[in-house]
């Protein structure tokens, strides 16, 4: 049981749609779940979860439908992005109970406690953990029935750089064995470090579907657009257009500005300021206008 | 689909899939019930019970009126149902308010069982701080004269199930479920049933005071419902309530942070 079929899956709320028509499949290995806050992600992860019914279309594992199916989590282990817990139980009892829920005992909670390295605290109340450690002993509840599909919703929130790089090691480490492991995160940098697939929900929608090398193209070979304000922004827009690295100049009346799209990144921003120099322009303002995650990802939709 | 991965675990789904009862869901249940701040009117009402108890009979005396008043308004009419409201919306509603109940539904573990689980944790706990210190109060007020005591426990008792059933299963439909257990049990229960005559047929304390007049002497306890009616109201909405219950736990949705 490893493959996650999304099948043509919508999900609203209201008026709201939270998942529009999304068809994807995620098999073996690490797929990061990439968008900004908002996107759909956890929709998306509680209905692989089973924890929430698509308006439409089918969200199965291996052919068999997750929802209404509780002998599914025989094979998914799941990460809420929640952070509540059990917190009266001391992180061993937790586990354990969480194991004793699919028909196994202490062992198997010992097994999980030692893989995401809680031993040391584990007789501790989960009230006195902190952020990092929680979601170790959660990691370590959704791997006590050795599942082949785990799915984790913003694991990396809140954690400091070195719980991350044990977490991203770990979660390596189970794709590498063979399992599905499906995690979301809104931080670009996060999914191209440790995902080997990456899946982007923008606004409900899939925007795009690669491996990082492709994402990163998608994302940096976009025209970049900047916003410019001079002192004579009439002859700067004048000079640059005849480079071929400005693709368009639009003069912005209502901000007193030049809006620039550069196609070459690296070669524009060696001739802006050259051209500046070259006919004695002051430049006032050079921002970068589409710099947000946001715009980024918009940008991939249009694409 | 044929293919098993080396990580899948062993089937052994026959043996969990029969039980209705699951010994972690109870013992998670139970010291989530106990240990909540809440709990604490659990233990300080059925003490008020019996300090009222044992300053009435210090200061008039043994008295079969005034025991089955205490009894019938103070206890069964008002103590039941609050200890009832935080048992049975606290066996579940908390854990889906916070979403802790994810470590429990992503378990195969059938629905009815945690229902039915969650359930007769509710009921004993319910017991316990309500059906058990009545008769303590009772033999206190007047010796379990004309079996006062007697039949108002096992009022409480019945009540305390159907109480549970219905609390509990409000448990899943809202998140102010304590807040409709206490409309239903201190506004329908105790004042339309004092206002209204047909309100009363749909009463649980009714019910169980039907149960009650009979475990006492002739008389001394009695109620608007006959038995027969009373026993089959109180089954089916314990029935009823338990079995809608799994069903909305089936199909529980938990959505963003909205
Ligand atoms: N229970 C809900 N009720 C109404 N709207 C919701 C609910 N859950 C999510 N949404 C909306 O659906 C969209 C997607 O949310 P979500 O899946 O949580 O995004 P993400 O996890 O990517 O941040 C958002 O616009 C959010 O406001
Ligand atoms: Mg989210």
């Amino acid at each position: 049981m490893t493959t996650l079929s999304i099948d043509h899956v919508s999900r609203w709320f209201g008026n709201v749609v939270a998942v529009n028509d999304i068809t994807m499949t995620i098999g073996p290995g690490v797929t990061g779940l990439l968008g900004p806050n908002g996107a759909g992600k956890s929709t998306l992860i509680n209905m692989m979860g089973g924890f929430l019914a698509p308006s439409n279309g089918s969200v199965t594992l291996d052919g068999t439908t997750i929802w209404r199916n509780a002998g599914i989590y025989r094979h998914i282990g799941i990460v809420p992005e929640r952070e509540a817990m059990y917190d009266f139980l001391t992180g061993r009892e937790f586990v354990v109970a969480n194991a004793e829920l699919h028909g196994l005992g202490r062992k198997e909670a010992a097994r999980a406690l030692a893989t995401v390295e809680m031993e040391y605290a584990q007789d501790r109340k989960i009230s006195t953990y902190s952020k990092g450690m929680r979601q170790r002993v959660k990691m370590a509840s959704a791997l006590v029935h050795d599942p082949s599909v785990l799915l984790l919703d913003e694991p990396f929130n809140g954690m400091d750089p070195r719980q991350r790089m044990q977490l991203m090691e770990l979660l390596r480490r189970m794709g590498d064995q063979g399992r599905t492991v499906l995690f979301s995160s809104h931080i670009l940098e996060e999914v191209e470090q440790l995902a080997s697939h990456i899946e982007v929900v923008v606004a409900g929608r899939h925007a795009a579907s690669g491996d990082f090398r492709k994402i990163r193209r998608l994302m940096t070979d976009r025209p970049h657009r900047y916003l410019v304000r001079s002192d004579n922004d009439r002859a700067l827009a004048g000079a640059l257009i005849a480079d071929p690295s400005t693709s368009g100049i639009e003069v912005d009346l209502a901000e007193g500005a030049l809006r620039i799209q550069a196609v070459d990144f690296a070669r524009f921003t060696a001739l802006l300021p050259r051209v500046a120099r070259d006919h004695g322009i002051r430049l006032l303002t050079v921002s970068p206008s589409d710099e947000s995650l946001e715009s980024v990802f918009s940008y991939l939709v249009a694409a | 689909m044929s293919t098993t991965t080396p990580t899948a675990p062993p089937a052994s789904g026959a043996a969990t899939k029969a039980a209705l009862f699951h010994p972690t869901v109870a013992r998670l249940t139970h010291r989530a019930l106990l240990g909540r701040r809440r709990a604490m009117i659990l233990f300080a009402l059925p003490a008020l019970l019996v300090i009222i108890a044992v300053a009435v009979r210090t200061l008039t005396g043994a008295d079969d009126t005034t025991a089955g008043a205490i009894l019938g308004t103070f206890a069964l009419g008002t103590m039941v149902p609050l200890i009832g409201v935080i048992a049975g919306t606290g066996a579940i509603g908390p854990e889906i308010d916070d979403g802790s109940v994810v470590y429990l539904l992503a378990k195969p573990v059938p629905r009815p069982t945690i229902i039915i689980t969650k359930l007769l944790v509710a009921i004993g706990v319910t017991v316990a701080f309500s059906a058990i210190p009545i008769l303590l109060a009772g033999f206190l007020l007047n010796g379990n004269s004309q079996q006062i005591a007697v039949g108002y426990a096992v009022a409480a008792a019945i009540a305390s199930i159907a109480y549970s059933a219905l609390f509990l299963l409000f448990g899943t439909i809202t998140r102010h479920a304590v807040v409709f257990g206490l409309v239903y049990a201190l506004v329908w229960e105790s004042l339309f049933g004092n206002l209204v005559p047909g309100a009363r047929t749909l009463s649980i304390q009714q019910w169980a005071l039907a149960l009650g007049q009979k475990a006492a002497a002739e008389g001394a306890i009695s109620s608007d419902v006959q038995l027969p009616l009373a026993v089959g109201l109180l089954v089916a909405l314990t029935a009823g309530a338990t079995w809608y219950a799994s069903r909305r736990l089936k199909a529980l949705t938990l959505a963003g942070e909205e």
